[in-house]
């Protein structure tokens, strides 16, 4: 028997996705039609021997509640949310909720990152993890570019065994092109390590020197993975795939754009339309969204729940939540629309592309901070924000518009409060 | 009227190669680029017919032979004899007036002077009875503008005797500038010399301290539609004059708003909003659920579905692909073609160019 956890943190996490966060939790935001750890469920539905799933974060249980209702009811898979009142980080969680995660006596268990868009290849990881009879864990692994592989957990490994002789998080220089994809499969041995680490603290009494922390707080990445280089308990496998965070607006639109190449190639039957508009793939549009005959839509577009897209409407790279109508001729390009905003005819709303550079071969997407070093806003993918009503024949050019706002008239590169 | 006119003559000051109306004037001559569907020069000239003038002499200083193929056949059918007077040099907007003496002195009778770039309800015939009545050598027509700082202000006593000009003045003594519309006595001619020289700063001062130059109020509006900004805000003055003048001039249907100037020849699809203040030349294809305020289409352009254009002069035979936005001032060259979902903003495009790519702020596109 095996178990899944899914790590999603809360509140205090995620600030990187407003304005999109102050009405969406981020695990819930919508990325190719669905909530962004209902991919991570999907892809655990997939193993047998997977009984359980077990969601780790600190947000509150009723601001989950519906979710867990639907996946509930669509998944024959136990899944239940478990609740940290206070953040415990990465490990501490896992070790707060121990006896629920040991219960049954599961072979190993999973740890999924909430953020990651990936295909999660969790019957080769545990097949992998299988092979290595010493193994606490293994991490799934994939190639970076260089300079960009620092942003990331960064694994040094033998090439033979697979096991991790080195890890370092974030480093300042470059230690080795393999990172960290925040996928992983555990032994349940592993609960008396982060029990020493756990124990070890209590000793050194204000361990953090700030006490802001919990003292249960313990990180994954640092305090478990890092010592247990080099002691022939920490594999990975590495495999060349599509892999992504989900950290800001921008990456969610990357992400969206991966998530439905994955959707379409696992689940072809979620990509049947009721609408005879034209359709440039990959296209998920909500069965319940009423879209004219006569608007162009896609590529790499989700729409949500009962939207309204009016005639002659053109869309593409963006994502569209639920409830929102967009008017006659208007133009979406590298957008995120909130829900139950309303765009006028003729209006232009237009992001600007944050893509993984093509001409290197292992880049990611990078995750840009807000403003650049001159004080001015990085272009990138536009936000409106929940309950936004947009006039007609107004541009909105990578601006960032907070909820419930009126526009009446055209912005470029700000950022609206 | 009865009475019987004397043959009236015209010198209309054409001058260089209006830079300021480029990319536009890179594949036309400024004269004949179109204002309102017909080339400028024949709104001048119309209405100078109309006042009795049966000569017009052209003072060019290149392309004259495009002109006057253009011209030759529009203003045989008005009836006007069209004479091109060529300057080797550039000679300023007194100098063609010495160039052109012999014409002009054939008769006693006054003539008329005009800027090429002005558009307004010429008021010609009654710019004459005004002029014959006072006597004197010459009279300046003024139009009342709201920053007459940016211009030479005409100071004038009650009877309209012109006192003094003062150039760019930085307080306020007058809203009235000199319009570019004069009529002159041939004596006038006896006052220049055949060099480059500037009538407004070397010939009317001195006509005025020798009490001989006259102002005359224009009614109604006026615009130099020298550059795109002003072009475009000419073209909303003359639409709006033309539909107290002459409303069945202007276009009227589904989707229409304002005033409207349609070519019969341009075709406009469904759901569109057109207007106000638009003029859509001969042969246009606007397709369907096209939005266009404050334009200018020349002749052949085409618009296609869903795109939305304001304040912008398409030039001849440009394409505009679908969902673009253009706006800001833009000016689009002969036959260039806007990619599809393209935003232009105060784009100055050079002629035969195709546009891939967004130009969101204002620049030349080479």
């Amino acid at each position: 028997m095996l178990k899944s956890v899914i790590l999603i943190g809360g509140d205090r996490k995620g600030t990187r996705f407003r304005p999109l966060s102050l009405d969406f939790r981020k695990p819930l935001f919508p990325i190719g039609g669905l909530p962004i750890i209902e991919h991570h469920i999907q892809a655990c539905t997939e193993l047998k021997e997977l009984q359980e799933i077990l969601i780790i974060g600190s947000y509150n249980s009723s601001e989950m509640k519906s979710f867990l209702d639907e996946v509930q009811a669509k998944y024959s898979i136990n899944i239940r949310y478990l609740q940290e009142f206070v953040e415990l980080g990465t490990a501490g969680g896992l070790y707060h909720f121990r006896d629920q995660i040991r219960r049954g006596n599961p072979e190993a268990f999973f740890v999924l990152n909430g953020d990651v868009c990936a295909d999660f290849p969790l019957r080769q990881l545990y097949e992998f993890h299988k092979s290595k009879p010493k193994a606490l864990v293994s991490i799934l692994s994939t190639e970076a570019d260089r300079t960009e592989s620092v942003n990331y957990g960064c694994l040094v490994t033998n090439k033979v065994t697979g096991e991790v002789t080195h890890y370092v998080e974030k480093p300042n220089s470059y230690v080795s092109p393999l990172i960290n994809c925040g996928v992983y499969v555990l032994s349940t041995d592993i609960f008396p390590v982060i029990a020493n680490v756990f124990y070890s603290r209590g000793e050194n009494g204000d361990w953090n020197g700030n006490g802001i922390k919990d003292e249960g707080h313990i990180q994954l990445e640092q305090e478990i993975l890092q010592p247990l280089a080099g002691t022939e308990k920490l594999y990975t496998i590495t495999l060349n795939m599509k892999w992504s965070q989900v950290k800001n607006a921008a990456s969610a639109i990357y992400a969206n754009r991966q998530a439905l190449e994955l959707q379409r190639k696992h689940y072809p039957e979620r990509f049947t339309y009721k609408t005879n508009c034209t359709i440039i793939d990959n296209v998920f549009i909500h069965p319940t969204a009423q879209i004219d005959d006569t608007a162009v839509i896609g590529p790499n577009v989700s729409i949500g729940k009962n939207v309204v897209i009016g005639p002659g409407v053109r869309i593409r790279e963006s994502i569209i939540l639920d409830y929102s109508t967009v008017d006659s001729h208007t133009l979406i390009i590298h957008s995120i629309i909130g829900r139950n905003s309303k765009i006028g005819k003729w209006a232009r709303i237009e992001g600007t592309q944050v893509d993984p550079d093509p001409n290197k071969p292992f880049a990611k997407i990078k995750n840009l901070p807000l403003f650049n070093q001159n004080g001015k806003l990085n272009p990138s993918t536009a936000i409106i924000g929940n309950g936004c009503t947009v006039s007609s024949e107004i541009i909105l050019l990578n601006t960032i518009i907070l909820p419930s706002k009126e526009l009446t008239r055209s912005f470029k590169n700000e950022i609206i409060l | 009227m009865a009475t019987e006119k004397c043959q009236m003559r015209a010198l209309i000051l054409v001058g260089g190669y209006g830079t300021r109306l480029r990319p536009l004037t890179l594949s036309r001559p400024k004269p004949l680029v179109e204002f309102a569907n017909k080339p400028i020069l024949l709104h001048q000239i119309e209405a100078l017919k109309e006042a009795g003038v049966t000569e017009v002499i052209l003072a060019v200083s290149y392309r004259a032979d495009e002109m006057e193929k253009e011209l030759k056949h529009e203003t045989e059918k008005l009836g006007v004899n069209l004479i091109f007077s060529h300057e080797t040099e550039p000679l300023g907007t007194a100098g063609p007036l010495a160039l052109a003496k012999d014409i002009l002195l054939t008769s006693s009778e006054p003539f008329y002077v005009l800027n090429s770039d002005v558009i307004c309800d010429f008021p010609f015939q009654e710019l004459e009875k005004f002029h014959r009545n006072h006597g004197k050598e010459g009279t300046i027509v003024v139009t009342k503008v709201e920053e007459p700082s940016k211009y030479g202000v005409v100071l004038y006593n009650n009877d309209g005797c012109i006192e003094s000009f003062i150039e760019k003045p930085q307080e306020f003594v007058s809203n009235k500038i000199n319009a570019g519309l004069y009529i002159l006595n041939p004596s006038v001619l006896s006052r220049i010399q055949l060099k480059p020289t500037s009538i407004e700063k070397e010939v009317f001062p001195y006509m005025s301290s020798d009490k001989q130059l006259y102002a005359f109020e224009l009614n109604g509006f006026w615009m130099d539609i020298g550059q795109p900004k002003d072009f475009l805000t000419g073209m909303c003055l003359y639409l709006n004059s033309l539909k107290h003048r002459d409303p069945s001039q202007l276009y009227e249907g589904e989707g229409i708003v304002g005033n409207v100037l349609v070519d019969p020849s341009a075709k406009i699809g469904k759901g569109c909003r057109i207007g106000p203040n638009v003029t859509i030349g001969p042969d246009c294809v606007i397709e369907d659920g096209v939005c266009i305020k404050r334009c200018t289409l020349l002749k052949g352009a085409i618009i296609k579905s869903h795109s939305w254009l304001s304040s912008c002069i398409i030039g001849w035979r440009c394409i505009v692909g679908r969902w673009v936005r253009l706006e800001g001032i833009t000016v689009l060259g002969e036959d260039v073609i806007v990619k599809d979902e393209v935003f232009v903003n105060g784009g100055q495009v050079l002629p035969h160019k195709s546009i891939t790519e967004s130009v969101p702020e204002p620049s030349i596109i080479m």
